[in-house]
């Protein structure tokens, strides 16, 4: 009984992967096909953002910064030379590089500090790179933005479905690998009490500087997907509401958990989606960002491990209550 | 043969002026327990020792090594084990995943101390897949000496063990570093006298950021005065 509880999480995930794998044969609505692609990619840059938050316990209020980065160094790239996979890569490869780059120097000029240093210092250098991207307009246009052509292959809806599906899923096997690894650990022990990990002789700044460059690079690489799903990019990728909406993504989903960081980012969304669809019916629902604030409130005060922890817990007393059932049993 | 000798330490927390002057030695296999009221700085000296409050002046000497300059991961590495008073347990890993950690970062024969560790505290091999936040108050002492005698190599630093735990748990902790005293050498901060003098070898008694009195536990016993005066036993 025990063993299949644990393979109970297994089971729905490889279900859920097979469903979206057969989405596409069994949908014909282009939208719905859009909007996975929109929620595969910024369950990537939640999934980064949690392994910050979540998993390390050090808050970043400029994430956005890593998205944006990403974001441009494809897109300028894709406009600058010729549109195919190799030029591709080459932008993937500078964002990562950028990303890898800026995330070690913040990380280690605030992580030795507490940790609201590091919100400080991010939130700054993400509004810089905001201004570099208004004042820069030779190459970004400025908050014009500009438009650019993808290689064919990106250019096909359903293709570039299967490409951010197998994305997401690549991620998340990689991030699970690395918060499960004893880095992953030392990461946890850190976000609980830092001078503890620290007494046990854990240099916590090496670690901290870890994750940080891991979810630079996770985030980057969702930007690099989220221009190429868009074919346009202005400075909107650098505001702070992309970190904001990657924070009520993990908080929704549950902090610390991956899979929760997915659901949050599909249920943002969705929620998204189709309450802009009904503000077309219903002016009330133009102030959609107002039900996304009450949600969050809700969440907080109601589910504050979110989605994920709500489940875990079900989970738990269903656990508990076939224990009591088997003991009853056996005294029977 | 000194293990650990501090040298007229001085300590401030932000404007106060908290250790003033600390000058003690830890015999090796040795139980030395450092007494004194609340605020007298027996968890601050701990702390400057294990470079979370470091001295402004004096220092600490580790096998002879002069540690009072390096930072709280390097002086642990060098084999110093620290329990805190609150236990300082990482309540989202498992008993197994907190042990290992200490564990990956210790010197010696790791697989010993480890072995050992859970044949002292049995409930540890019981719980090894629970949640270490899941455990009992007692457990949760157990997990936090047993990760610190695992990280450690030779000196653990425990400060206030028996507090908040019930007498059966404070009675079996004490039979624990009794037992552990055999293979290492302990540096007890404890308010509970009749437990501390039990175990301890030697005692030192600190008062307002200062060493008032020191010397073997017996005769701390027999000395009614300073007991009543420091201590506050009648």
């Amino acid at each position: 009984m025990r063993g299949l509880f644990h393979k109970v999480p297994m089971y729905w995930g490889l279900a859920i992967v097979l469903f979206m794998l057969l989405f596409p044969f069994v949908n014909d609505s282009r939208s719905t096909l859009i909007l996975l692609t929109q929620i595969f990619i910024f369950a990537i840059f939640a999934m980064s953002f949690d392994i910050l938050l979540g998993y390390t316990g050090i808050v970043s209020f400029g994430h956005c910064m890593f998205f944006g980065i990403g974001a441009y160094s494809t897109a300028i790239i894709f406009n600058q030379l010729e549109a195919n996979l190799l030029t591709f890569m080459i932008g993937l490869v500078i964002g990562i590089a950028l990303s890898v780059l800026v995330s070690y120097i913040i990380g280690l000029l605030s992580l030795r500090l507490k940790s609201h240093f590091y919100a400080m210092l991010t939130l700054a250098v993400s509004q810089l790179f905001l201004v570099l991207a208004e004042k820069w307009r030779g190459v970004t246009h400025g908050g014009d933005g500009f438009t650019f052509s993808v290689p064919d292959l990106f250019k096909d809806r359903t293709s570039f479905y299967y490409i951010t599906l197998l994305s997401v899923a690549v991620v998340f096997i990689l991030l699970k690998l690395f918060t499960e690894s004893s880095t992953g650990k030392v990461l946890k022990a850190i976000s609980q009490n830092e001078h503890r990990a620290e007494a046990l002789g854990y240099k916590t700044l090496h670690y901290k500087l870890i994750a940080s460059v891991t979810a630079g690079v996770a985030a980057s690489f969702s930007g690099a997907l989220y221009a190429v799903s868009l074919r346009f990019i202005n400075t909107n990728v650098f505001s702070i509401e992309v970190t904001l909406d990657a924070l009520l993504m993990t908080m929704i989903g549950g902090l610390g958990t991956l899979a929760g960081a997915i659901a949050g980012a599909g249920i943002i969304e969705f929620l998204r989606h189709y309450l802009s669809e009904l503000a077309m019916a219903y002016p009330i629902f133009e102030r959609w960002t107002i039900i996304l604030g009450f949600l969050y409130i809700v969440v907080l005060l109601g589910f504050p491990s979110g989605l994920a922890g709500f489940i875990k817990k079900l989970t738990l007393k269903k656990k508990r209550k076939v224990k009591k059932k088997e003991e009853l049993k056996k005294i029977a | 043969m000194s293990l650990l000798k501090l040298d007229n330490l001085e300590t401030y927390l932000e404007q106060y002026h908290i250790l003033q002057g600390v000058s003690m030695s830890v015999e090796e296999g040795s139980i030395t327990v450092l007494f004194g009221r609340n605020g007298a700085g027996k968890t601050t000296t701990l702390r400057s020792i294990m470079g979370f409050n470091p001295s402004t002046t004096g220092t600490v000497h580790f096998h002879n090594q002069n540690i009072s300059k390096l930072s709280t991961h390097l002086i642990s590495r060098k084999g110093i084990g620290y329990v805190p008073e609150n236990q300082g347990i990482f309540s989202g890993l498992t008993v197994e995943e907190t042990l290992n950690l200490a564990k990956a970062k210790s010197a010696g024969e790791t697989e010993a101390k480890m072995e050992w560790m859970l044949q002292l505290f049995p409930d540890l091999k019981k719980f090894w897949r629970k949640k270490s936040g899941l455990l009992s108050g007692g457990q949760k002492q157990m997990l936090a000496i047993a990760r610190a005698y695992i990280n450690g190599d030779g000196l653990l630093l425990i400060d206030e063990p028996s507090k908040g735990l019930s007498p059966i748990m404070v009675e079996k902790l004490m039979e624990s570093l009794l037992k552990m005293k055999e293979k290492t050498t302990i540096l007890l901060v404890e308010q509970n006298f009749l437990m501390a003098s039990q175990i301890g070898d030697y005692f030192y008694i600190m008062d307002d950021g200062k060493i008032v009195h020191e010397g073997l536990m017996e005769d701390l016993k027999e000395d009614k005065e300073t007991c009543q005066k420091y201590l506050g036993i009648a």
